[in-house]
């Protein structure tokens, strides 16, 4: 028998309308680092509420044993109390506070009541050395990094004694040295007998951590993989999430590359806070019709500040450069302005700068380019159907009608609401920010055909990722950007990872 | 929350009573969307709870005609404001803004004998600038709408004080106070009713007329999206609402009718109501108000002009505050120093008993009016019962708390839902 830390058996939960967990059995061996795979949707996350006691004893049905006990947690403190630490994809941490007060938050090293700051400081440092992260504990933590922000996450973890540490895409937001720094950080934390268990999209992340693999598929759990015994490849994975082969995780598409459409040059740009830095420094950057051009780049390296700078200088200050749409030189100082010269900019956080999530799918779709439903101020809202539901028919939206809330959509369907947003200002230029993060695979793929189709059209593209493997799949050209300045140019024929993250690292210190 | 029924504005009409339930076209089904249509069966509870307690009294000519005119200065403030709380602001002001123009209104025609139509027009101009002074510092400076017009509030109930020299100044010119407080003329003589008695026709065929609008206008729309293949209502389902709305109206109509005709602030609120349910539902620029309430963000990367929306929707409400000043002022037949005292409060009530979201981006013209109306008949209700003024506060109070807590309820329910 193996060494379970941690057995659910036969969990069902259900909502209103929908089972969002059937039957799912999920087993952690001590001191192991187990990964839950799975599309959005598929029950990842409401497994863990349902293993924290975010959703309560008797809301499910089912057993959990922790360490051979049965658990009946009523709420989070309950599960935390066994040492059971879970840690949210959007960090839980009050950014004006210190480090220190962030770790003892809600544990407060407290003496009759008065807190013991000396004490505070002290096991906060003691704690911050355990997770590698060299910073002063009364830091406040607005003033640090996200990458750091995620190792005080961990220490606030390590505080509380967590033996079954819980994470939540925890490089979702990081680039790739911070998450190789966090991987590393974890394979520690094994060793010193915590055992955890990581939710993630990334496979290749997967591939290097864990040391086995649950994946559920639709609220059950479909098969339990060891790293030392099965053989296991990311396609394995993949086609256990899906259900299906897939053959390649790009769609086939040949490019018919024509002319110019956007040309940016000696683009420069200043941090509006810190003054005289230049975020973007003379980049020279030309795109064109019916062609994915990729941008590479660190976190940090001025991606999409370059983007949202020319996009209606929507970031930055003192930008000097000059643009060239079709050859003809233009102007693009408000949104508008880019609007009408044809250029849009789909954002990395839809839900933040992308959507109003609390409205429908037809008035997101609508919303950069309302005046063309309209005359004389008058909105056609018959059009507007129509026209919002054209987009939901041929990107495959999945709702019940575009009168369905946009909040209440998976990550793959918003996503394909900011894309149709974009796509009815008539935009010949498209630059998207990050477009398939926290977007499952097989949305992943619905989303590259449809910018294959915005290329085929005769758009010109412009893909901001971090995912490597996306730009080399998709893009027909690539610039690397480093330090706000353009390192390298790779035809896609030439293109390798290696090479680009050359490119992307030059001139770092 | 996000409805584009233009039937909205067509029902407005109603809106002086219980509009027809929700919200048609939405729906295939029997569904009833809580949230929408949950603040007019509500209305119609409290109607019917004070006209039981009151043995009818609520419900008579004279007691009906009184709710509207009594309130139609709060009700004109409301719907300025459910644009600014949609939009995610809130002003604190207009209490004071109601005084100012009262004040100014007065000054000119009694002190200066300014022709009446001329100084209402320089009144509604004041009104404009007010709002655009306020509207210049929330938008172009960017100080929170809360801090500004709480100042607003100071200076513009110091101003008051200023232009009236610290004295009520009257009376005002027949036009004024016929406007305020005077009824539309029986043109057509009177028609008799059976047991009902006499009514004045004309009223009565502008009921009528309204009513058919109403129909026609719907039946229209219905038409439209059925040609676009949109989900509708079931035809009996239409039938009933229309039914349902034309009854309530047309039940108003024949009361004032018996009465004294109707109010002309109820034919001026009908006409805002209708004007702003279109704008809100259909103009671009009511659009752009819901976007920027939505998401501020995904709207100035939308290419909206922001500030100008917020610019403009404060000058809105500074023309709607002096509307409602000359309302108040002719109503008075006075403008006093302490005109508009705690409005402000009455109108944010308003608007979030009708609905609206604390966090903005949700709310309607309609539903405003409605929560104006409702406090205006728990007061009216209350006071013919003999309540306390200490009592009606503490049901008006409670029904403010209720109606926001039961938007969050349904709200998190909806959320839990949804996973």
């Amino acid at each position: 028998m193996t060494d379970d830390i941690l057995r659910m058996r036969g969990i069902t939960k259900t909502f209103p309308g929908v089972k969002a967990l059937q039957d799912v059995n999920l087993s952690v061996r001590r001191g192991e680092i187990h990964a839950i795979c799975g599309e959005n949707g598929a029950g990842k996350s409401t497994l863990m509420k349902v293993l924290s006691g975010v959703y309560p004893h008797g809301s499910y049905e089912g057993e959990i044993s922790f360490d051979g006990e049965p658990c009946r947690f009523a709420d989070i403190r309950d599960s935390e109390h066994r040492g059971i630490v879970i840690i949210h994809q959007e960090l839980a941490l009050c950014p004006q506070l210190s480090i220190a007060e962030n770790i003892f938050l809600g544990n407060e090293q407290a003496t009759r009541g008065l807190i013991d700051w000396n004490r505070t400081n002290a096991e906060a440092s003691e704690l911050l050395s355990r997770v590698g992260l060299h910073e002063n504990p009364v830091t406040t933590i607005s003033d640090i990094g996200v990458g750091k922000q995620q190792l005080v996450e961990i220490a606030k973890a390590l505080a509380k004694k967590v033996r079954l540490l819980i994470l939540d895409e925890p490089t979702a937001a990081l680039n790739d040295e911070d998450s190789e720094h966090l991987l590393d950080l974890l394979r520690g934390l094994r060793d010193e007998g915590i055992t955890c268990v990581i939710i993630s999209h990334k496979l290749n992340e997967v591939m290097a951590i864990a040391d086995s693999i649950t994946i559920l598929r639709d609220g059950r759990s479909i098969e339990s993989l060891d790293m030392a015994t099965d053989e296991v490849t990311e396609d394995r994975i993949i086609s256990g999430m899906v259900g299906r082969a897939l053959e390649n995780r790009f769609p086939p598409h040949e490019p018919q590359i024509g002319e110019e459409a956007l040309r940016i040059e000696n683009w420069t740009v200043h941090s509006p806070t810190q003054r005289g830095r230049e975020v973007v420094s003379d980049v020279n950057l030309t795109l064109r019709k019916g062609e994915i051009v990729g941008l590479a780049g660190l976190m940090g390296a001025g991606r999409t500040e370059l983007a949202m700078s020319v996009f209606g200088r929507t970031y930055g200050t003192n930008i000097s450069g000059r643009l060239f749409k079709e050859g003809r030189p233009i102007e693009a100082r408000t949104v508008r302005e880019a609007i009408s010269n044809g250029i849009a900019y789909a954002t990395e956080d839809r839900k933040r700068y992308g959507l109003n999530l609390i409205e429908d799918i037809k008035r997101n779709v609508s919303a950069a380019a309302l005046s063309k439903l309209a005359r004389r101020g008058w909105v056609n809202d018959n059009e507007e159907y129509r026209v919002a539901d054209e987009y939901r028919a041929s990107m495959n939206i999945k709702a019940p009608s575009v009168s369905s809330v946009t909040g209440k959509l998976s990550g793959g369907n918003q996503q394909k609401v900011v894309l149709a947003k974009w796509i009815f200002t008539d935009a010949d230029v498209l630059i998207l920010d990050e477009p398939t993060r926290g977007i499952d695979v097989g949305a992943k793929y619905e989303i590259y055909t449809i910018i294959n189709r915005l290329a085929d059209s005769g758009k010109a593209i412009l893909v901001i990722s971090s995912e490597l493997p996306e730009l080399l799949g998709l893009c027909d050209r690539i610039y690397a950007l480093s330090a706000g300045r353009i390192t390298g140019e790779v035809q896609r024929s030439d293109a390798t990872q290696e090479r680009i993250m050359q490119y992307m690292t030059k001139g770092l210190d | 929350m996000s409805s584009t029924s233009p039937s909205d504005a067509a029902l407005a009409p109603g809106a002086k009573d219980t509009p027809a339930p929700g919200t048609p076209g939405r729906s295939s089904g029997l569904s009833i969307n809580v949230r929408q249509s949950g603040i007019y069966i509500a209305f119609a509870l409290i109607v019917v709870l004070f006209t039981i307690l009151t043995d009818g009294a609520l419900l008579q000519p004279q007691n009906i005609s009184n709710i509207i005119v009594q309130n139609s200065y709060i009700l004109i403030l409301s719907i300025g404001m459910i644009l600014i709380i949609i939009a995610g602001h809130i002003d604190l002001s207009v209490g004071s803004v109601v005084a100012v123009t009262g004040a100014i209104a007065a000054v000119l025609m009694v002190n200066y004998g300014v022709p009446w139509p001329l100084a209402l027009l320089i009144t509604l101009i004041a009104g404009a600038l007010i709002g655009a002074w306020q509207g210049y510092w929330i938008a172009y400076f960017g100080i929170p709408a809360f801090i500004v017009t709480l100042a607003g509030m100071l200076l513009f109930r110091a101003l008051t004080l200023t232009v009236l020299g610290n004295q009520g100044i009257g009376p005002f010119p027949d036009a004024v106070r016929t406007l305020s407080n005077g009824f539309t003329d029986g043109y057509f003589g009177n028609i008799g009713l059976g047991p009902l008695g006499g009514a004045d026709l004309f009223s009565i065929l502008l009921g009528i007329v309204a009513v058919a609008g109403m129909a026609i206008a719907q039946w229209r729309t219905r038409a439209a999206r059925m040609g676009y293949r949109q989900a509708v209502d079931s035809l009996p389902m239409f039938l009933l609402k229309i039914v349902l709305a034309a009854a309530v109206i047309l039940f108003v109509i024949v009361q004032l009718a018996r009465f004294k005709n109707l109010p002309w602030v109820l034919v001026l609120l009908a006409a805002l109501v209708l004007g702003y349910s279109l704008v809100t539902n259909r103009a671009v620029f009511g659009r752009r108000i819901y976007a920027i309430g939505g998401n501020l963000q995904a709207a100035l990367l939308s290419g909206i002009k922001v500030k100008s929306v917020i610019f403009w929707i404060f000058v809105n409400m500074g023309v709607l505050s002096a509307i409602a000043g000359i309302i108040f002022a002719g109503r008075l037949n006075q403008a006093g120093p302490t005109a508009g005292n705690s409005f402000e409060l009455d109108a944010i009530a308003a608007a979030f008993i009708g609905g609206a979201a604390v966090q903005g981006g949700v709310g309607k013209v309609v539903g405003a009016v409605t929560g104006g109306l409702i406090m205006g008949v728990i007061n009216n209700g209350m006071s013919l019962i003999g309540s306390p003024s200490e009592r009606v506060m503490l049901v008006k109070g409670a029904v403010l708390l209720a109606a926001v807590a039961f938007d969050v309820w349904t709200k998190r329910r909806a959320a839990s839902a949804s996973r």
